[in-house]
C-alpha cells in the first residue's frame, strides 16, 4: 500500500467489516424472505457505495459457514475494477470447501453458523489495523446474520463482545432471520452499536445505506436507530422464567425462584440457618433494563 | 420619604406603667427630639434613629393606649403614649422609614453602628463595582433589570445577598498555598574541583534562598553543621565551598579518594557520610509502620537484585568493603529524599533572608514534630495492644480439616437455552424459525442451491434499480417514523432528555425552552427575599412580600401557559422541568396564605404585647 499523505484523513474514513451469513440451510429455506442471490446483489451495491463514500475507505469481508470461516473480500488487495467478480468468486470457493469439511449428510432444522469463528477473525484484522500505526481509518463491524443463535458459542460470542468493547470497536446487526437474536443485540447493545431487523427485506439495500452506512465520526451527531432496549433479566434455574427477584446459591450463584433445601446445579445444602443470616443466601433484585 | 419630620404631642414614659411625662416628639429623618412641656424636667431626649433598631406597637383598640416603643440595640427603650391613634401611626410609619434602609443609601440597618450612616449616599468605589459586576454577569444584568427597574425589589435588597460578590478584597487573595518546586535545581554534579568553587562562590554571592531551603530540607545534617560551625568555626564562604567540594568529590564516583579526604578534614566527613539524622528518622518511622499489615511480596517488588536500577553513582568493583560503605550515596537515595520534601509542602516562608535564620526557623519545625510524635503515647499504646492480638498469623497455622465437597456444575448451555427462549418471548416476536423448520434437509442440496444462486447473480449482475422506488421509500418511512418516536428514546441515557435531542430552533418554537430554564434564576431570586422576609415584622417588610408576591404569581401565571401551549409529545419532560418550580412557588403562596390568615386573627385576640 503506498502511503498516504495525513491531509486525505478525514474524520470519516473507515474500515468496514462484513460477516455474512453463508449458511446453505438457512438461505435455501428462508422461502418468504430474500433468496440468496438478491441478497448478495444488495450487498454488493452496498459495499459499492461504501467504497465510493471516501477515496480511503476500506472494505473486509467474512463468510460465517458451518463448518469453517474465513475472508472472502478485502478492498485494499483485490484489483479495483474487479471487485464483484472477486468477491463472488472467492465466495464460490469458500463455500465448496464448507461442504467438504461438512460431516453429515443430512441436517435436522437449521444449523447455527459459526459467529463466533468469524467475530474472532474480524477482531484479528482490526488489531492488525490499530497496530499498524497511527494513520488508520476507524473501524467497525456489521454483522448481517439470519442463522439462529447456537447456544454452545455463547461463551465464545461474549468474549468476542466484550473484546470489542474494549477496543471500542461498535458492532452493528442487521438481522435477516425470521427471529431475534439475542447474541447480536447484546453485541449492539454493550458496543454502542446498531441492531435493525428490517421488515421489508427487498429494501435491504435501503436499510443498509440509511442505517449502515454512517461512519463513527457522523454518529456523534446524527440520530440513529434506538434499540427498544435488550432484556437483561435473569431466568430462575428451576422453571426457566425470567424474574425480577429470588434466591442465589451462595455457592455457585445460581438462581432459584422459590427457596430450596438444596442446590441443584452444585448440590451444596443450604440449611444450617444461623443467627443473624438466612440459610437461601441473598435475595437479590435484578435491574430491569428497557 | 415624604416627609422631613413629624411634631406630635405625646408623652414620654420610661416603663409601661410610669403615667408619663406630656411634651412634644419633633421626629425628623436622623434623629428625634422630645422636649418635655416642663422646662424644669430633666426628660429630654435627642437620640439617633441610628440607635433604634426596632418598634413596637400597641394594637388599636379602644380602651388601649396608643404606645410606641422604640427600642435600641443596648437594651434601653423610649416608650411613647400618644393622644390619638392616628398620630401614633403616623409617628410609626416615619420611625419604620427611617429606620429601614431608604432606596438608594448603602448597606443594611444593621450595619448603622459601625462608620457613616446608612443615609448617605453609595460611595463611588461601591457603585463603580457594581456597574461592573453587571457588566460582567450577563445574568446577573438579567435579574437585575427584571426585578429592580421593575419595582419588585430595591437595589439594596438586590445587593444584599450579593456582599461576597461585591468585597473584591477577599476575592483577590488567592486561598491557596504556593507548593515546592518538584525539580531538583541543585543535584549538580560539579565536574571538576574549579567548577565546585565556582558554584560555591555563585551561591554565596546571589544568595539563593529557596536553594538554601532546598539543601536544608532535603540534607538535615547538613543543616545541622551549618548551625554548629558557622559563623563559629568557620565563614558562611568557607562552608559552601566545603558543601560544594564534598558534592564534587561524590561526582567522581571515587569512593576510595573521599574516604581519604574525608579522614583527613573533619568538616569534609559531614558532607561525605551519610546523613545520620535521616537515618534516625527514619528508623523511627519504620517503627510505626503497623506490622500487622498483609502485604504480599512478588516477583516484581525484588529490586534488592538490580544495582539501584542501573542509576548507580558508583561503579562498585569491591561491594564488600564495609568501611567504605559509610561513604556511598545513590541517587535513588536523593531523588527519595527529595520527593519525601517537596510532599510534605512548604514549611518556612521565603522571605528569611539570612541562611542562618532559615536553617534554625527548619530545625525548630522538625523539633516540635518530633515533640508532637514524643507525645503520642497513646497511639503507641493502641498500636502495641493490635499487634498483640494479631500475633496469630494466619499463614502460619497449620491446616484446619474442612471436608470438602465436590463441586458439580452443570452445562452452561443448558441455561443459555432456557435464556434465549425467554429473550425471544418477550421481544414478542413469533418463534417461526427454530420451532417450524424441522425438515430434513439434504447437505449436498443445500449447499447446490447456494452455488447455484451465486453464479446466477455472477451472470446477472446487479439489477436497475437495485431496490425499486415504491419499496425504498417504505423503508425511509418506517425508519423515520422509528427515529422520531420518542418511546424509544428511553433507556439508553436517563439523563439525556428528549429535548436535547432537538435541535435548537424546534425547541424554542415548541416550548420556550430556554425561557423556561431561564425562570429557574428569577424563580430563585425571588423565593430567597421571599422567605428572608418573613416573619413579617414591620410595614416594610409588609410591602416588600408583597411585591415580590406579585411577581411570582406573574411567573407562576406564565408557567401554567406554558404547560398547556406544548404539544402531546413533549408534554411529559416539560412539565418534569416546569414541576419543581411550580412545587416552590406553591408552597411560598400557601405560607402567605397562612400567615395572612394567622394575622388577621391575631389582630382581633391578644394586643401586641402590651397589656
Amino acid at each position: 500500500m503506498t502511503p498516504v499523505s495525513k491531509k486525505l484523513y478525514t474524520d470519516d474514513v473507515s474500515l468496514l467489516v462484513v460477516l455474512i451469513d453463508t449458511n446453505p440451510y438457512f438461505w435455501s429455506t428462508s422461502n418468504q424472505g430474500l433468496p440468496y442471490s438478491k441478497f448478495l446483489s444488495h450487498l454488493i451495491a452496498f459495499l459499492n457505495s461504501i467504497l465510493l463514500l471516501n477515496q480511503l475507505n476500506q472494505v473486509v469481508v467474512i463468510a460465517t459457514g458451518i463448518n469453517s470461516c474465513g475472508h472472502i473480500y478485502d478492498s485494499s488487495l483485490a484489483p479495483p475494477n474487479k471487485r464483484a467478480e472477486t468477491l463472488l468468486q472467492k465466495l464460490e470457493d469458500f463455500v465448496l470447501k464448507d461442504e467438504e469439511l461438512s460431516a453429515e449428510d443430512s441436517v435436522d432444522g437449521i444449523k447455527s453458523s459459526l459467529l463466533s469463528g468469524s467475530l474472532s477473525l474480524a477482531l484479528c484484522y482490526i488489531q492488525r489495523v490499530f497496530r499498524s500505526g497511527t494513520l488508520h481509518p476507524q473501524p467497525r463491524i456489521l454483522c448481517l446474520h439470519g442463522s439462529p443463535d447456537g447456544p454452545g458459542q455463547y461463551v465464545a460470542v461474549m468474549n468476542s463482545i466484550f473484546s470489542a468493547q474494549r477496543s471500542m470497536l461498535p458492532i452493528d446487526s442487521c438481522v435477516i432471520g425470521a427471529q431475534h437474536s439475542a447474541f447480536l443485540q447484546q453485541a449492539s447493545h454493550i458496543t454502542s452499536g446498531i441492531y435493525a431487523k428490517p421488515q421489508q427485506l427487498d429494501g435491504l439495500f435501503q436499510y443498509l445505506s440509511t442505517l449502515f452506512a454512517t461512519d463513527l465520526h457522523s454518529r456523534s451527531f446524527i440520530q440513529l436507530h434506538k434499540s427498544v432496549g435488550v432484556d437483561f433479566r435473569a431466568s430462575c434455574f428451576c422453571h426457566k422464567s425470567t424474574i425480577d427477584m429470588g434466591y442465589i446459591c451462595s455457592v455457585c450463584l445460581s438462581i432459584f425462584c422459590k427457596p430450596h433445601k438444596k442446590c441443584s446445579t452444585c448440590g451444596s445444602t443450604f440449611g444450617q440457618p444461623q443467627a443473624t443470616v438466612s440459610s437461601t443466601s441473598n435475595l437479590k433484585r435484578k435491574a430491569v433494563d428497557t | 420619604m415624604t416627609e422631613r419630620q413629624v411634631i406630635k404631642r405625646a408623652k414620654y414614659k420610661s416603663s409601661i406603667k410610669d403615667p408619663g411625662t406630656p411634651g412634644v416628639l419633633t421626629m425628623k429623618r436622623e434623629r428625634f427630639v422630645f422636649m418635655p412641656s416642663d422646662p424644669r424636667s430633666l426628660m429630654k431626649l435627642n437620640v439617633e434613629f441610628r440607635f433604634i433598631i426596632g418598634h413596637k406597637f400597641s394594637k388599636e383598640a379602644p380602651n388601649k393606649k396608643a404606645l410606641l416603643n422604640l427600642t435600641q440595640d443596648k437594651g434601653e427603650s423610649y416608650i411613647f403614649e400618644f393622644d390619638s391613634f392616628s398620630d401614633r401611626d403616623a409617628c410609626r410609619d416615619f420611625v419604620a422609614m427611617a429606620i429601614a434602609p431608604p432606596a438608594n443609601a448603602g448597606k443594611a440597618a444593621s450595619d448603622k453602628s459601625t462608620g457613616p450612616p446608612s443615609t448617605e449616599q453609595l460611595s463611588t468605589a461601591e457603585m463603580d463595582r457594581r456597574i461592573k459586576l453587571l457588566q460582567v454577569d450577563s445574568e446577573l444584568q438579567k435579574l437585575h433589570k427584571e426585578f429592580v427597574m421593575g419595582g419588585v425589589l430595591t437595589e439594596a435588597e438586590f445587593w444584599a445577598t450579593r456582599k461576597k460578590l461585591l468585597d473584591d478584597k477577599i476575592s483577590s487573595k488567592s486561598k491557596q498555598r504556593v507548593g515546592l518546586k518538584s525539580d531538583m535545581i541543585f543535584n549538580v554534579k560539579p565536574s571538576s574541583d574549579g567548577q565546585a568553587l565556582h558554584i560555591a562562590h555563585k551561591f554565596i554571592s546571589h544568595a539563593l534562598s529557596h536553594a538554601v531551603i532546598q539543601i536544608f530540607a532535603e540534607k538535615p545534617a547538613v543543616r545541622r553543621a551549618y548551625l554548629n560551625l558557622v559563623p563559629k568555626k568557620m565563614t558562611e564562604t568557607d562552608f559552601w565551598i566545603k558543601y560544594w567540594r564534598a558534592e564534587y568529590l561524590h561526582s567522581t564516583k571515587n569512593i576510595v579518594a573521599a574516604a581519604a579526604e574525608a579522614a583527613e578534614d573533619e568538616e569534609l566527613a559531614v558532607f561525605l557520610k551519610k546523613d545520620d539524622i535521616l537515618a534516625s528518622e527514619a528508623r523511627r518511622k519504620i517503627r510505626r509502620v503497623d506490622p500487622t499489615l498483609d502485604m504480599e511480596a512478588d516477583e516484581g517488588d525484588d529490586y534488592t537484585h538490580l544495582p539501584d536500577h542501573g542509576l548507580s553513582r558508583y561503579a562498585l568493583k569491591d561491594s564488600t568493603d564495609s568501611q567504605y560503605d559509610l561513604y556511598k550515596r545513590s541517587f535513588l537515595q536523593d531523588l527519595n529524599r527529595h520527593a519525601a520534601v517537596v510532599l510534605e509542602g512548604r514549611s518556612v516562608d521565603v522571605e528569611l533572608g539570612d541562611t542562618r535564620s532559615v536553617a534554625e526557623a527548619l530545625t525548630r519545625l522538625k523539633q516540635v514534630e518530633s515533640a508532637n510524635e514524643a507525645s503520642n503515647t497513646l497511639m503507641e499504646q493502641g498500636r502495641s495492644d493490635l499487634i498483640s492480638r494479631m500475633a496469630e498469623l494466619e499463614d502460619l497455622q497449620g491446616p484446619r480439616d474442612h471436608p470438602v465437597a465436590p463441586l458439580s456444575i452443570k452445562d452452561p448451555r443448558d441455561y443459555f437455552d432456557s435464556q434465549q427462549a425467554n429473550a425471544v418471548k418477550t421481544l414478542g416476536e413469533s418463534q417461526s424459525g427454530s420451532k417450524h423448520m424441522k425438515c430434513i434437509l439434504n447437505a449436498h442440496e443445500a449447499y447446490g442451491s447456494l452455488r447455484k444462486s451465486i453464479s446466477e447473480i455472477k451472470g446477472l449482475g446487479l439489477t436497475d434499480p437495485i431496490v425499486k422506488p415504491e419499496v425504498a421509500i417504505k423503508v425511509f418511512n418506517e425508519l423515520t417514523r422509528r427515529i422520531s418516536n420518542t418511546n424509544y428514546h428511553l433507556g439508553k441515557d436517563p439523563h439525556e432528555s428528549v429535548l436535547d435531542g432537538l435541535p435548537n430552533v424546534t425547541k424554542e418554537e415548541i416550548l420556550h425552552y430556554r425561557f423556561v430554564s431561564q425562570q429557574w434564576t428569577s424563580i430563585q431570586e425571588l423565593l430567597k427575599h421571599f422567605w428572608s422576609s418573613y416573619p413579617i415584622t414591620t410595614t416594610y417588610l409588609h410591602i416588600k412580600v408583597n411585591k415580590v408576591k406579585d411577581a411570582m404569581s406573574k411567573i407562576y401565571q406564565k408557567l401554567q401557559d406554558i404547560k398547556s401551549s406544548v404539544q402531546q409529545d413533549f408534554r411529559h419532560p416539560v412539565s418534569l422541568i416546569v414541576q419543581p418550580m411550580t412545587q416552590a412557588l406553591d408552597a411560598a403562596f400557601a405560607h402567605y396564605e397562612a400567615d395572612f390568615q394567622k394575622r388577621s386573627t391575631k389582630s382581633v385576640e391578644r394586643p401586641n404585647g402590651f397589656v
